[in-house]
């Protein structure tokens, strides 16, 4: 163990928080600089050559993004990321709607925050919301759901697989619920997508949120899957040239539409093989710190979860000394967004969790360049570093085990 | 096939400048969530933060006013959106982007020689339903680079109370920026008008202003912008403004090759009209009618002889449509109908210029003869 830190002193931290961010994929990042430089063309200068090349490449990574979730490729809109497609959905699909009165939205509390303040803001102004709760496994309720729903509901917003607990929700079962009743379906499937299979028509999503970093392609760069049959109507978010079928003006960024593309191809290509492979190796991790700490919890339920996920608990200690006990590691306690705000996640307290332990957790999220090596490293150091919290005192062990009940 | 190629379409997109490539290249082998905790995430967030030092001092400003948004489209649309309560006035040859954000505002006029009215802002300051104003008003216009009287117009939409927001995207890096002297509560930056990434801007906001975001989410940019930073665009365009910054003198040298441009064409076409030409403008615009011939018919024949250049803005469809811009200026339907637009920059030689001037000359000749 000290022999494997010592190794690993000028290394460059073992990376572990996959779903905070991926790093972009060497073959991504390779597609995408020629349109950097020398093909710089504004696609929307169709009049001349650098513009009709640059139009192009959009066109095949539109074509290769929606072969990766079963869309038609015109059913594809370029966004920001996945923050401004969920606020584009929710925002474009209540100010559309409240014209024929419906002024309702369904959503739960363990949503990305860029989903909830979407719907607190359209509270504001005085759309009606109904936040969820979930299951301790951080599933929703289908009946709660269901009973949920109103005429005047214009939309329901369900993340397809989860940034901190990793949760899978029973996407064709509320699409199901959804198009029965011509509610609209947005799924934030940012880290959905390109992770495990995902159809839109075997869903039965009509608007579906992707973000490219999170699937190995570059930052800055998303989309919003819009259903054209039945049509999924919604007001645009951001206004002006009229790019993207006017539903989202802005000059394309075409390298990082070209990054997003190729991401896209890749995970398609690569899905069933390496799911396997991250499946085995979050296996590896989890009895790996199961036989050194019996106590750990695993917050979420245990198969319908993301192959890179696990969020565990260690009682006794903060997640916030784990992380700073282990500088090889970069770990972190939950979403990323909140920055340094180490507040508990409110996430795990919607499952239920006590504040202890609660601030007790950690995420862990392993991708594709992650070797079995660190894993095995990674566990150790893990283990060490939460026996000697436990040992130096830290939070008192009984009472951040009396959290779980 | 033309093999002798000549890129005059800066205006729509100029090219990425070398050492911003660079640094979206570096910054994309790096990785790290700028919002992460971990050493990852502290490396980025300093990459972050130099960068931002570097877009303020382009504007002339603290780092702190500076939000990052996915581009001028994206700040144009949080700037007009973000104070509700006010009443929005905009001068007519604003771009589509802040036109579209406006749909219900009232439209200053502009003056036959592409310079919006002052004493008609005046007025609509004056009128009103009683609410306060957001005025907003770009630094030089995109199509005929005519710069706008930016530090006046603000002074009178302050002494009536009102926020001023300038969209300040071509202008940036042509021309020296200070926001405090142009007296601009909100500014719109695009990187890739200035030799940065394309997919990056910023909106700069003056201290104290409580804008409501566009964008909810995560809180990232201090609550005024969400989601995961694009950091190596915004290494980029910090890459990109640092050059801007310093190489604003040299650019502008290129009213040289741009006014021989200018001086060869009339030469070629003496009923040739240039837009806007008694203005002060862009070093690097210029906006030009060939009388009675259609702009996409020039557009299209330039483009064949290997010359890129536009008609008005690159937006939306690529269909060449009637610029809103030289109708504002009241330009005759004959020059409104025929009028392209030639941008240069810093990468232009005086062999694209004769290129031009050749490919645009026999067009001039064949249609003349045609004609005759």
């Amino acid at each position: 163990m000290t022999a494997a830190i010592a190794r690993r002193a000028n290394a460059a931290p073992i990376y572990l928080d996959y779903q905070a961010t991926t790093p972009a994929d060497p073959r991504v990042v390779e597609a995408m600089l020629p349109y950097f430089t020398e093909k710089f063309g504004n696609p929307h200068s169709l009049t001349h050559a650098y513009g009709r090349e640059a139009a192009a490449a959009v066109e095949i990574a539109r074509a290769e993004l929606a072969g990766l979730i079963g869309a038609e490729p015109r059913e594809i809109v370029f966004t920001s990321g996945a923050t401004e497609s969920n606020n584009m959905a929710l925002k474009g699909a209540a100010h559309f709607h409240r014209q024929f009165g419906k002024d309702h939205l369904v959503t739960l509390a363990t949503e990305h925050k860029c989903v909830l303040e979407s719907a607190h803001a359209l509270e504001r102004e005085g759309f009606r919301v109904t936040i969820l709760g979930v299951g301790r496994d951080g599933l929703v309720d289908l009946d709660q759901l269901a009973a949920a729903l109103e005429p005047q509901t214009a939309i329901i917003s369900v993340m397809a697989a989860h940034n901190e607990i990793g949760v899978i929700q029973p996407l064709r079962e509320i699409g199901a619920l959804c198009r029965a009743r011509e509610i609209l379906f947005h799924t934030d499937a940012a880290q959905a997508v390109g992770k495990i299979p995902f159809d839109v028509n075997d869903i039965g999503a009509d608007l579906a949120s992707i973000s490219g970093h999170k699937i190995y392609g570059p930052k800055g760069i998303g989309a919003l899957y819009l259903r054209r049959r039945p049509r999924a109507r919604i007001a645009p978010l951001i206004d002006g040239g009229g790019q993207e079928r006017a539903m989202r003006s802005g000059t394309l960024p075409v390298p990082l539409v070209v990054g997003l593309g190729k991401a896209a191809a890749i995970a398609q290509a690569e899905m069933a093989g390496e799911s396997q492979r991250l499946l085995a190796l979050r296996a590896r991790f989890l009895s790996g710190l199961k036989s050194r700490l019996p106590d750990i919890v695993l917050n979420g339920h245990a198969e319908r979860r993301l192959p890179g996920n696990l969020n565990l608990s260690f009682p006794g200690v903060t997640a916030v000394d784990v992380i700073a006990a282990c500088p090889a590691l970069a770990l972190s306690t939950g979403s990323a967004c909140t920055a340094a705000e180490v507040e508990p996640s409110y996430v795990l307290r919607a499952l239920g969790l006590g504040e202890a332990l609660a601030a007790a957790s950690l995420r862990i999220g392993i991708g594709r360049f992650t070797t079995a090596t660190e894993i095995d490293f990674a566990v150790e150091a893990i283990a060490a570093a939460v026996r000697r919290l436990r040992a130096g005192g830290g939070v008192g062990v009984t009472s951040a085990a009396a959290g779980t009940t | 096939m033309a093999t002798r190629l000549s890129y005059l379409d800066w205006n729509a997109g100029a090219l990425v400048r070398p050492e911003a490539a660079a640094a979206v290249a570096a910054a994309l082998a790096h990785g790290g969530n700028p919002s992460s905790v971990h050493r990852a995430g502290r490396e980025a967030k300093r990459r972050l933060e130099d960068a931002r030092q570097a877009v303020a001092a382009l504007a002339g400003v603290r780092a702190e006013d500076v939000v990052f948004t996915s581009g001028g489209t994206e700040a144009n649309a949080l700037a007009l959106g973000a104070f509700p309560g006010r009443r929005l006035i905009v001068s007519a040859i604003e771009h589509d982007s802040v036109l579209a954000n406006a749909p219900d505002a009232a439209r200053i006029p502009v003056t036959p020689a592409g310079v919006v009215d002052l004493a008609a802002l005046e007025a609509l300051l004056a009128g009103g339903d009683g609410r306060p104003a957001l005025v907003s008003l770009m630094l030089a216009n995109n199509e005929t680079g005519a710069i706008q009287p930016v530090a006046e117009a603000a002074r009178l939409a302050h002494a009536r109370g009102a926020l001023f927001h300038c969209d300040a995207i071509q202008a940036a890096g042509k021309q020296a920026l200070d926001r405090d002297r142009l007296g601009c509560d909100l500014m719109t930056l695009s990187a890739h008008k200035l030799g940065g990434p394309p997919g990056i801007g910023a909106l700069i906001l003056r201290a104290g202003l409580d804008p409501a975001p566009l964008l909810r989410g995560g809180g990232q940019e201090r609550g005024r912008r969400a989601g995961t930073e694009n950091l190596p665009g915004i290494c980029g365009f910090g890459t990109a403004a640092r050059a801007a910054a310093s190489g604003i003198e040299s650019f502008r040298a290129i009213s040289g090759l741009r006014d021989a441009a200018e001086r060869r064409l009339l030469a070629i076409a003496p009923d040739a009209a240039v837009h806007a030409a008694a203005t002060p403008r862009l070093p690097n615009t210029l906006c030009i009618s060939m009388p009675g011939v259609p702009a996409a018919t020039q557009i299209m024949a330039l483009d064949l002889a290997g010359v890129m250049v536009s008609a008005g803005s690159a937006c939306s469809s690529g269909k060449v449509r009637r610029s809103h811009v030289l109708d504002a200026m009241a330009a005759s339907e004959r020059d409104a109908e025929s009028a392209i637009r030639i941008s240069l920059g810093w990468r232009t030689t005086e062999a694209e210029i004769d290129h031009l001037v050749e490919a645009w000359g026999t067009l001039y000749a064949r249609t003349r003869a045609s004609a005759a």
